[in-house]
Formats: structure tokens, sequence, C-alpha cells
């Protein structure tokens, strides 16, 4: 089927009507193998062939199908692959991470590392080339040492994780228009949330994060991360004051805000070389 | 003054509309300090012993949060009030916070659907049979398993939002039960991988757990004494 064919049947509203999908469950898509659905309807194209339910093979240019949902899965691969390579190599590096404290950076590591798998193969059910990953610079020109210094290795590992949960949740709205993404970037951005508090909580932190400060005493947060926290401080939620029942600093904690793709972009490309 | 009258379906025949109120038969009817005589109709106000349903749309999803904020804030409030023997200076501090987020939570649903709609579930009653609010253990136990459903819960839920300031704000939230069940399997775990274990958190794909709101209610129904319904998702 050509693309002009496909998008005359895109174009017909009949197809909106059902949700079909060709695999049961999202996260059966990394069985497709590193020789992914060539054979297939990517999930997201099938989701809108209700009517036609057997797969074909398409030939339709990967760059094509580019849209505000398949941007928002780029921009969490980035800091997906961020993520995986900052742990990788904090658990790589002799006497960096403390015996006492290895299990729980393995965890996260391995969920990074999963994340990446799966949103490559999200984006190539999509027929969306994903993005190569980029060269990090973790030390920002050498203003940071978190391979030799792990009390920075852990300021930066908390700076990734609250970002990241802001980063999720600033596309919540480019994804909403696929049900089966939109649900297992909740999934992905609840375990960053996970991650986030674990981290926090070994900085000697709260799990959460009070007005707009990353940390207090210990766990302080350079100023150089201002910005994974900026506009954290808020305790209005939709007219709603969350301050008034036990101010501010709880009112705060209960919700954590949206980082804008601009910004998130901006906080990730710090690390890009 | 309205005087109420609480009117049992029980036996009651079809007709109850207010024209036809006194031609029913098999009714249960209190009525407090009534007489007959020279009462008007609008002093009275009817409440039905219907069960609330939790309604169509974002309403339904709504409420659906609100039911799940109002049990978690009724548990921290207990909690609160009288913590565990031998608590820690930590825990206290963390069950403090955890009990202020959930009741802002739970007010902050009670506000935005009232300002929606008239369709505002109600304030629900709960049940511990098994909780022993004086042991570490009990109390710890049932946090976590209310945190991770919530987390679950609202992870599953957001397919049924249609609109997206909504889809946002319960975005904010979820993050935030997912720091709370974080530090709570911590606290029982400490420096383990339960904070964000594979009982939760898929190993292969890296996915927190997504629960239907069928699997939730049936999960955490023993919790709430209050039946209500939520049709549109299977929840009779």
């Amino acid at each position: 089927m050509n693309i002009l064919k496909l998008l005359d049947k895109l174009s017909d509203d009949s197809f909106f009507t059902k949700q079909t999908s060709r695999l049961d469950n999202l996260s059966d898509i990394t069985s497709f193998g590193k020789k992914a659905a060539v054979a297939a309807i990517p999930l997201g194209l099938g989701s809108f062939m209700a009517t036609s339910a057997k797969a074909e093979t398409t030939t339709i240019d990967p760059t094509t199908m580019k849209s505000a949902l398949t941007d928002a899965l780029q921009l969490a691969l980035t800091l997906e692959y961020l993520e995986d390579e900052y742990y990788a190599k904090g658990l790589a590096k002799p006497n960096l991470i403390p015996s006492s404290d290895r299990v729980v950076f393995q965890q996260i590591s391995k969920h990074e590392t999963a994340h990446v798998s799966f949103l490559k193969a999200t984006l190539t059910s999509l027929n969306v080339t994903p993005i190569a990953k980029p060269t990090f610079d973790f030390t920002v020109n050498g203003a940071f040492a978190p391979m030799d210094d792990y009390q920075q290795f852990l300021i930066l590992a908390q700076a990734f994780e609250d970002t990241g949960v802001r980063a999720y949740k600033g596309q919540a709205g480019n994804v909403m228009s696929n049900k089966d993404v939109l649900q297992a970037a909740l999934q992905i951005h609840s375990v960053e949330a996970r991650h986030a508090s674990m981290v926090r909580r070994m900085r000697s932190n709260k799990g959460w994060i009070e007005l707009a400060s990353g940390g207090s005493g210990s766990g302080a947060m350079p100023p150089a991360t201002n910005a994974v926290y900026a506009g954290e401080d808020v305790t209005m939620q939709a007219g709603f004051n969350t301050a008034t029942a036990f101010g501010a600093a709880a009112g705060s904690a209960a919700y954590d805000e949206v980082l804008t793709t601009a910004e998130a972009t901006a906080i990730a490309t710090l690390f890009i070389d | 003054m309205k005087k109420p009258i609480n009117v049992s379906n029980q036996g009651a025949t079809l007709d109850t509309s207010r024209r036809n109120f006194l031609k029913l038969s098999g009714i249960g009817i209190a009525v407090a300090g009534l007489t007959l005589v020279g009462c008007d109709d609008d002093d009275f106000v009817y409440n039905d012993n219907k069960i609330f349903d939790l309604g169509m749309g974002d309403v339904g999803v709504l409420n659906y949060a609100y039911a799940l904020e109002q049990l978690e804030a009724d548990f921290y409030t207990k909690v609160v009030n009288s913590f565990y023997a031998g608590i820690s200076t930590v825990e206290k501090e963390v069950l403090t916070d955890l009990y202020h987020h959930e009741v802002i939570h739970r007010d902050f649903f009670k506000a935005a659907i009232t300002g929606a709609t008239n369709n505002v579930l109600p304030t629900l009653e709960f049940q511990y049979p098994n909780v022993n609010f004086n042991d570490r253990n009990s109390v710890l136990a049932t946090a976590k398993a209310l945190e991770d459903t919530g987390v679950a819960a609202y992870n599953a839920a957001g397919k049924y939002i249609t609109n997206p300031t909504y889809l946002v704000l319960a975005g904010k939230i979820v993050s935030v039960e997912a720091r709370h069940a974080s530090a709570i399997r911590d606290l029982i775990n400490p420096l383990t991988a339960a904070f964000s274990g594979d009982d939760v958190v898929n190993p292969t794909t890296g996915l927190d757990v997504a629960k239907e709101p069928k699997d939730v209610i049936a999960a955490a129904g023993g919790f709430i004494k209050t039946p209500f319904t939520w049709k549109e998702r299977g929840i009779n």
C-alpha cells in the first residue's frame, strides 16, 4: 500500500472508531527482535486500520511519520540514553559507588537500559527511526567530576531523575492521542519518580520536592541544577490553593510540575558533547 | 426549614416521582417531627438510598481518583493520630508528609469535581479489619499497598481522560504517589532494590504496574465500606 492510499484511509473517520492493536500488551514490543517488524503494520498505524486487520508490507518513508508524539518519544529516548550511560559508567568505575549502595544503582541502571530498548522498539513500531545515542559529557566541560567523586555522582543522579519525572510529564499531552503509548509513558514516568525519591533520600533529602529547592543541608543541590527545580514551588493547582492546609512546602511537594520540551531539552543538552 | 424524608427502595414500586409519592406502597419512610397537615411539598428533601455511580467520561475518572485519595487520606489520618510504637524520627516525618499530601490531593479533587459537575462522590466510609495501627510492619505494609495501588490506578486511568488539563493534573499527582511508594518500600527494606522492585517494575521493559479500575477496586475494595459503582468501567 503506498503512502497516498494510506493517508486516504487515515482521513476516513471510521478508522478511528475502533482501537485495534497488533500486540495485546505493549510490553511485548521488545520481542520484535532486532529485525523489527518488516512484514507487519507498525503498532501506531495498526490502531488506525480498524477495518483491515491483517498485516501488510509497507514502504512508508520513516521520516513522513514524524509527529508531536514521536518527537516526544525521541526526547524521552535521549534522556534514557543519558541515564543509561551515566549509571553504566558509574557502576563500572572502580571504587566510585560504595558496596552498600550498589544494589540500588544496579536496579536503576537495569530500568534505564530497559527504557532505552522499549522506546527504541516503540519508535520503530511507529515507523520512525530512533535517534542515535549522543556523545555525553557528564563533567559538563570540567564543571563536575561525577565519576571521581561519589557525592557529585549522587548530585547528578538526583538531577537526572527529577528531570526525567518532569520531562515525561511535560510530554503527556503530546502522546495522549495513542492510548498504548500514553500508558507506557505513564508507566515509565512513575518508575523515574521511584528512582528520584530513592536517590534524594540517599542524599538525606525528602523523597519529594518542597518549594523550588533541590534539597537542603548535606542534600543541597548546586546552583547549576536550578533549572531542574525552577517552578516546583507553585501552590495553585487549577484554582485550588494547595498551601492552605499545611503550608507551602507540603502544598508544593504534593504535586510535581512539568518541564516543557524546550526546558527538558536545555537540561539534557548541557550534558551532550 | 427542610424536613428530610429518607426513602428506602425496599419493596417500592417503580414510580418514585414526587407527585405520586403518597400513592407508593411498601416504602419504608422515616420522618422526623412531621405532621401531614399544613406541610408543603417544598419542605421535603429526598435522600434516595441509591448507590452512587462515579459517572461518565472525565468526571468518572476524577471521582475514581477522589475515591482513592479519600482512602489514603483516611488511612494516614489514622496513622498520624496514633503513631505506632517505636516509630523513628524519619518514619514520623515520612508518614506525616504522606498524610499532608494525601489530604491535599483529596481536598483538591473534591474542589475540582465540585466545580465541574453535580455528580460529586460523597465522603466514603472506610474499614481496616486486618490493620494494626500500633504495629510498624502492619502500617508500613498497608501504606506500601495503598501507594503502589495508587500508582497502578493512575497509570491505567490516564488513557480514559480526554481533557489534557486533567491528564496533566493526574500526572502531577501520580509521580508523587510513586515517590511515596518508593520511600515506604525503602523504609521496609532499606538500601535494597525494593524501592523499585521487580514485583512492581517489570525487569524487561522497565514499566511500572498499571491496573485497570476493576482490578484496583477489587484489590482496594476491602477497605471501602461505602459501595459505589462505575458502570462505564464495568464496576457494578
